[in-house]
């Protein structure tokens, strides 16, 4: 097993098609193929132990990934977000090591130990036109593929562990081999740091289903690139949704929509069911899915699919409706069950811990062992509940549940409530330390420009719609609230900011 | 025999089929077309896919023995049919699943 393999069976069974790029003049699965060879000579001579790329999305990537792949190095794909001293710390750790750079900002990373640089300019030139070496890689699965610094949310970044046999895995299990018709092109605007970017080009390389670069995201251009590049399939966050929602709601009732786009799926974080349902009714004809998955998984193990989207919207019966706000049901490969703290099971409906189990989960870190159960187990770290149907309902981190006068709340449920609230733009509740309750529950509400609400209004809001200790202690009006560039709110963040807002016990 | 593991790569002896191996381990042995697979890159022998084994394979799709303790990937397509023995390996349906990526 080796990502070398899906590659060179789409060389085979559909080179000349387009992979990557407009659909004339872009570059077939067969260039990509033997660029990735050349790439993977260039590698091997740099003699690193890794190769990475702190970079936008662009060509680079799958050549640089499927070439690493080709030489046997890890791939690291590293955010280029960051700073530069983060950048340059996080290189250090998988010196030596060849990194692909923005011909834009080379000297970021220069002068460090064992790090050659090496521009995405560089090496598409000298990949242009190079004959591949005679195809030779390890197929014994178990070479690293992939490794992606989380985050880092708490603490110092951890590097998830993919192996071959993981990635190989996912994209058998859940894509069909030329499964896409040769007119269908998925738009990727996720960056390659993401495990969704990754995903993304291995499955559409198996799929057959040509790739469309967004670097930067942003809402106008995702959209002018759907309508000229015929896009019809894409994957964002929920954040991402949310603008384009606002772009097409601005066009008015008469724009021209998103005729090309058959499928679009989303994941990566809580979709407020505004946003969800917005999108629905703008783009009826749009297959939604929503994908859940972690790093540590390969990426997605459950999804809801385009036809329970649907039925869930048009329901009348609350269980099924609330199905629109679930993860949908496990991968055929895949099981899921929910643990208590002590890592039983409990019963259909109660909240616990996701567990997932499947030949595509790594649970594994650089540098420790992997973190799952003797029998395969990984606890996800995120709170959940299955309804009676298997439909897995995500709750979020569970190191963000707010426990107040020794009851758990979920910040999710708080915040959907007050997001459908006409006033609201956005919200997050979080807990403070509170010397009678342990915590308190702070909400942080972002009202629609010109909107008014009041904070009594907002708490009455969720003291209907939910168990009374859950009502938000204070509600605190603020301009924005904080996101990572993939649509993932931190809470750290805002729990630092609005510290003035607890009573400064440690409990 | 051939000697199975994941990842190992076997030609028809009889037909263009190739076949990467997804799951099993051991002396298994592996037929296309009736005769015995060879390790890739072995020449092969020659011949016709016998009756009863000449369905051909298709590319990309994953076959699989009856309690699914082989299953074997096609990187290209043949004019045999897959078997252990002389019991015909199946076509591994899997229900398409939309695209989430």
């Amino acid at each position: 097993m080796n990502l070398m393999m899906l590659l060179e069976m789409a060389a085979d069974g559909f080179g000349d098609r387009v992979a990557l790029g407009p659909s004339d003049g872009g570059l077939t699965y067969r260039d990509l193929y033997d660029s990735a060879g050349a790439a993977s000579v260039r590698f091997r001579a740099d003699g690193g132990s890794h190769v990475a790329m702190a970079d936008l999305s662009s060509a680079a990537l799958p050549v640089s990934l499927f070439g690493a792949a080709w030489a046997g190095l890890p791939f690291v794909p590293l955010n280029y977000r960051l700073t530069d001293d983060e950048l340059a710390a996080l290189a250090s750790r998988i010196s030596p090591a060849i990194i692909i750079v923005d011909p834009d900002s080379p000297d970021r990373l220069t002068g460090i130990d064992g790090i050659g640089l090496l521009s995405r300019r560089s090496l598409m030139d000298l990949v242009d036109g190079a004959d591949p070496p005679e195809p030779e890689w390890d197929m014994t699965g178990e070479g690293t593929a992939i490794e992606l610094f989380t985050s880092g949310t708490t603490g110092e970044p951890k590097a998830a562990v993919l192996r071959h046999r993981h990635l190989v895995s996912y994209v058998l299990g859940s894509v069909e081999f030329m499964g896409a018709h040769e007119d269908e092109a998925a738009l990727v605007s996720v960056p390659p740091y993401h495990v969704a970017g990754i995903a993304a080009i291995l499955s559409n390389v198996y799929a057959g289903r040509r790739v469309v670069q967004l670097p930067t995201f942003d809402a106008h251009d995702w959209v002018t690139l759907v309508r000229a590049e015929s896009v019809t399939s894409a994957m964002v966050v929920p954040t991402m949704l949310t603008r384009i929602v606002e772009v097409l709601d601005a066009e008015g009732p008469d724009g021209p929509g998103l005729q090309t786009l058959r499928s679009l799926s989303y994941g990566g974080g809580r979709m407020p069911s505004p946003t969800i349902q917005r999108a629905l009714e703008l783009l009826p004809t749009t297959a939604f899915v929503n994908a859940y998955g972690l790093t540590e998984t390969s990426s997605t193990v459950a999804l809801l699919g385009p036809d329970e989207h649907r039925e869930a919207m048009a329901s009348a019966d609350p269980v099924v409706r609330a199905r629109l706000g679930s993860a949908g049901r496990p991968l055929p490969t895949i099981q899921v069950t929910i643990r208590d703290d002590i890592g039983d099971e409990v019963a259909v409906g109660q909240p616990g811990e996701i567990w997932v189990r499947g030949e595509q989960v790594s649970g594994e870190y650089r540098g420790s062992a992997p973190r799952l159960t003797a029998d395969g187990w990984f606890p996800t770290h995120d709170g959940g509940w299955m309804d009676a149907d298997g439909f897995l309902h995500v709750t979020g981190r569970i190191d963000d549940v707010i426990v107040k006068g020794g009851q758990n709340v979920s910040p999710g449920e708080i915040e959907e409530v007050l997001v459908c609230h006409p006033a609201v733009a956005d919200a997050a509740a979080i807990g403070l330390p509170d010397r009678q309750w342990g915590e308190r529950i702070i909400a942080a509400v972002v009202l629609h420009p010109g909107a008014s609400a009041s904070s009594d209004e907002l708490r009455d809001a969720v003291r209907d719609r939910l168990r009374s200790n859950r009502t938000p202690d204070h509600v605190e009006f603020v301009g924005s609230l904080p996101y990572n560039d993939t649509g993932k709110l931190l809470r750290r963040v805002l729990r630092s900011d609005l510290a003035h807002l607890g009573d400064g016990s440690t409990g | 025999m051939p000697s199975l593991k994941p990842g190992s790569r076997f030609t028809s002896s009889v037909c263009t089929t190739q076949v990467i191996v997804v799951k099993g381990a051991g002396e298994v042995d592996l037929r296309c077309g009736g005769a015995p697979m060879l390790a890739a890159g072995a020449a092969a022998d020659g011949g016709l896919p016998a009756e009863g084994a000449s369905g051909g394979t298709l590319m990309g799709k994953r076959y699989v023995d009856q309690d699914e303790t082989v299953e074997v990937l096609c990187t290209k397509p043949g004019d045999g049919s897959l078997g252990i023995g002389d019991a015909l390996l199946d076509l591994k349906e899997a229900k398409p699943l939309p695209a989430s990526d």
